[in-house]
């Protein structure tokens, strides 16, 4: 599919709530605020979790994984003035075959 | 961590809903990110990272067993940026 075709949508948190709050949460009389909290909370233990080093592992649909990388000497873009980039850690996502499908229709 | 496991932290933080309520939440959100994906969409949540789709050239590539040529078409994956957060909370800058 071409996205050309129609505008890109972006999927927020917000937008997730609201999912959520009209599938399961006004059939159980939850608040909005309820759903939000939720989102919220379910972002925050995955954030604190890559935080501490450890990975999170969704299945069939991918892990999220915490690399490190060396320093390596970089290059500013715009000026192209050399500097170092010191050692750091950055989180990769692993897609399951399963999200690799959706993506291709397969 | 795993799905299940994150299940179970949410359940005793919002012990107040029903558990099956919590699983389906957790289930639906991971779906509806690939349903975007999927559709061409991005994904963007703050502090976390951003979800968006990319596209692979198709190439030539050779059967590992037998060096025969074959040809691997154009395909799409999810590529993820993680927040500046998360990276800055790694390293405790």
């Amino acid at each position: 599919m071409k996205s050309s075709d129609k505008e890109i949508k972006t999927l927020t948190k917000a937008e997730l709530a609201a999912r959520l709050h009209d599938k399961y949460g006004s059939k159980r009389d939850l608040s909005k605020a309820t759903s939000m909290r939720f989102i919220e909370s379910l972002f925050q233990k995955m954030e604190k979790t890559l935080s501490s080093g450890e990975e999170v592992k969704i299945s069939s649909f991918g892990s999220f994984i915490v690399r490190k990388k060396r320093a390596r000497i970089g290059r500013n873009p715009k000026t192209g003035v050399e500097a170092k980039i010191s050692e750091r850690r950055v989180v990769t996502f692993r897609s399951s075959q399963a999200l690799k499908n959706d993506l291709n229709g397969i | 961590m795993t799905r299940s496991e994150i299940i179970e932290a949410l359940k005793q933080e919002f012990s107040h809903l029903p558990g099956t309520y919590i699983e389906k939440s957790v289930y639906e959100v991971f779906s509806c990110i690939a349903e975007t994906l999927a559709s061409g969409g991005r994904a963007e949540f703050r502090g976390f990272g951003a979800f968006g789709v990319k596209k692979r050239a198709p190439r030539v590539g050779r059967n590992p067993r037998t060096g025969k040529q074959v040809k691997v078409d154009a395909k799409m994956f999810p590529s993820f940026k993680c927040s500046r957060n998360l990276i800055n909370r790694l390293n405790k800058w």
